[in-house]
């Protein structure tokens, strides 16, 4: 069994932390994930985290609104009771469009908008009522933290991040 | 610095000539009396083979002898305006393609955009079209105030006389707007102004480089701020002046702006084909992919935008349908179905799904692409804005059309490319120049 030990090293740059990631890359340590308190530009990329796919979700969630939008007004205005409202042309879908296209419009915003938003708290798994899972509550504020796994190499990993210019380096029991 | 290929100079030329010979053409076919309307019409009725063969058994009462010569007068005036509205709508967009530019460019002064500066010589490259292009427009605008062409209905003879069998008492009522004098002043104005700004922020941008401090950068960020107040206000008198009164009867109060989405991501375009030209070439060292995503995405938003306003000022008319509003739309989907809806997916359609992924707005081909559409949709927009009330149903894309957009094209290519030989690729004291450098997104 592999252990359950992971470094905290902790730093209070976000200069020195994207050096830091760089060097432990280039070491080939595998790096459990990074805490900061705001979003450090480029940090993603020094990681090697592959882009997010969210925006072709959204396109797709926006085509399916598109469709629900088309489909129920064609089914209301056009095919159910096809009354004549104000002389408006409700004999087939094309001739009273214009009237369609803010519902239309409105409803692919509003399911690429709100579909995007659920698939990104699904997959970041927020949730209301969750433990929240951070190791050190100082990286919320003004501190930031390299989580790396330890595999029978601890004294080696500690040196190694000691020399990056953390301001602490922790070994932990990971729960 | 930039030197001008021989190959592009000869395309240019070539374009020209072409152009002119195509002009000259249109004209040179265009119907002098009404007994060649007649032949032409005669021979129309050949090919659909039905009503004017029947005209001939009809008793000719003296009542219908009077109407089918009016129908043959309102013809003649449709095919003779067919070369000059073609060559006006040509000249037109080419043009307001460079002020398209100028505006962007001094958006980008005022706004201080630190990412643009590496660009600002191709912009004032393509803006220098519009002292040329607005001389031969204002030529055009004379030629319809001479009374050369019927492209301007409130221009006739008699329009504002009571009594005077062209008396009309809608455009009457506007003469006060709606007159020569005044509406050839309102163009000498706006067209002088939109030229000195050209001129004088060029001639700062270029003392900036030779200077020591600032002051000409100041002087070019106060100038374009008054500039941009100018062309709001300008260019919506502009769209009324040169674009709806071809209909004096019609009036739409988002024209203005309609029109200038329309022409402004025309000049973005502009700018941006020209910058890949050159980029492609190896002259602008500087740009990187994140400039060329940065006009893609002015592309791809302005599109949207024009859309916006092409769909609000439609479906108001359309859902209201108050009649003296409404023949506007009911002309152009009768006998411009295709131009006119065409339009909307030349210029919304292709754009949003060719530039909505991020990746495709740095693909050089890509963007081409969709630059040849946008183009060739905004010229179909103003040939749609035009053309329904100066040829009517006699309208067709033919020799004169595009021999005239030929022309102008040719010429831009011819000026443009020139002016960029004049100066530096690179300004080299904008305060932002570095930042621009180094722009990243």
């Amino acid at each position: 069994m592999s252990s359950t030990k992971v470094i905290h090293a902790i730093y209070n740059d976000d200069d020195i932390l994207m050096d830091a990631v760089k060097q432990t890359k280039k070491a080939h340590h595998h790096i459990e994930e990074v805490f900061t308190p705001f979003p450090v530009h480029g940090l993603d990329k020094a990681m090697g985290i592959p882009p997010t796919r969210l925006a072709i979700c959204a396109f797709i969630y926006g085509c399916i609104g598109l469709t629900v939008a088309t489909v129920m007004m064609n089914y209301i205005m056009i095919e159910d009771w096809p009354q004549d409202i104000g002389g408006k042309p409700s004999f087939a879908y094309y001739q009273n469009m214009p009237a369609f296209v803010p519902v239309m419009f409105e409803m692919t915003v509003f399911f690429a908008a709100h579909l995007m938003v659920i698939t990104f708290y699904m997959r970041s798994k927020l949730w209301p009522f969750k433990q929240a899972e951070n190791p050190d509550v100082r990286t919320t504020d003004d501190h930031f933290l390299m989580e790396v796994s330890v595999n029978n190499n601890e004294d080696e990993l500690v040196k190694f991040f000691q020399n990056t210019g953390a301001v602490e380096v922790k070994v932990v029991e990971k729960h | 610095m930039y030197t001008f290929s021989s190959k592009l100079k000869t395309l240019s030329l070539v374009l020209m000539l072409v152009g002119v010979l195509g002009i000259g053409y249109g004209f040179f076919t265009a119907p002098k009396t009404i007994q060649d309307v007649e032949t032409i019409l005669a021979a129309d009725s050949h090919g659909h083979g039905d009503s004017h063969d029947s005209h001939a058994v009809e008793k000719h009462d003296a009542k219908a002898e009077a109407a089918h010569k009016e129908h043959l007068e309102h013809v003649l005036h449709q095919l003779q305006n067919k070369p000059w509205a073609a060559l006006y709508v040509a000249c037109l967009f080419v043009m307001l393609i460079s002020l398209g530019a100028l505006a962007f460019y001094a958006i980008q002064q005022v706004a201080q955009a630190g990412w643009s500066p590496v660009l600002f010589r191709v912009m004032q490259g393509v803006t220098s079209y519009l002292l040329p292009g607005s001389i031969i427009f204002f030529v055009l605008l004379l030629c319809s105030g001479f009374h050369l062409n019927h492209l301007f209905v409130w221009m006739n003879d008699g329009v504002t006389e009571v009594g005077h069998e062209n008396y009309d008492h809608l455009i009457a009522g506007k003469s006060g707007y709606l007159n020569f004098p005044f509406w050839i002043i309102r163009a000498i104005l706006f067209l002088t102004v939109w030229n000195l700004y050209r001129h004088y922020s060029r001639k700062n941008c270029l003392a900036q480089d030779e200077s020591n401090d600032n002051s000409f950068y100041k002087k070019n960020f106060k100038l374009s701020a008054a500039f941009l107040v100018f062309f709001i206000v300008s260019e919506s008198i502009m769209a009324w002046d040169w674009i709806m009164s071809v209909d004096p009867h019609w009036f739409s109060t988002l024209f203005g702006w309609y029109v200038f989405a329309s022409f402004f991501v025309s000049g973005i375009t502009a700018i941006q084909m020209v910058t890949i030209y050159l980029k492609s070439k190896g002259y602008l060292e500087n740009v990187n992919s994140s400039h060329i995503h940065d006009l893609s995405k002015f592309m791809f938003g302005i599109s949207v935008f024009w859309t916006y306003l092409w769909f609000s000022q439609f479906m108001l008319i359309w859902y209201s349908n108050i009649p003296e509003e409404v023949t506007y739309f009911k002309t152009r989907i009768e006998h411009f179905n295709l131009p006119f809806f065409g339009a909307v997916v030349l210029n919304f359609i292709f754009p949003i799904l060719l530039l909505i992924n991020t990746d495709f707005k740095r693909v050089f081909w890509i963007i081409v692409m969709a630059g040849i559409i946008i183009l060739f949709g905004h010229y179909v927009d103003f040939f749609n804005m035009i053309m329904p009330a100066t040829v009517g149903d006699r309208w067709f894309i033919g020799i004169p059309e595009i021999a005239s957009i030929l022309f102008f094209v040719g010429l831009f290519i011819y000026v443009v490319f020139t002016a960029l030989t004049k100066a530096p690729l690179v300004p080299k004291r904008n305060p932002f120049i570095e930042e621009s450098k180094h722009f990243h997104y």
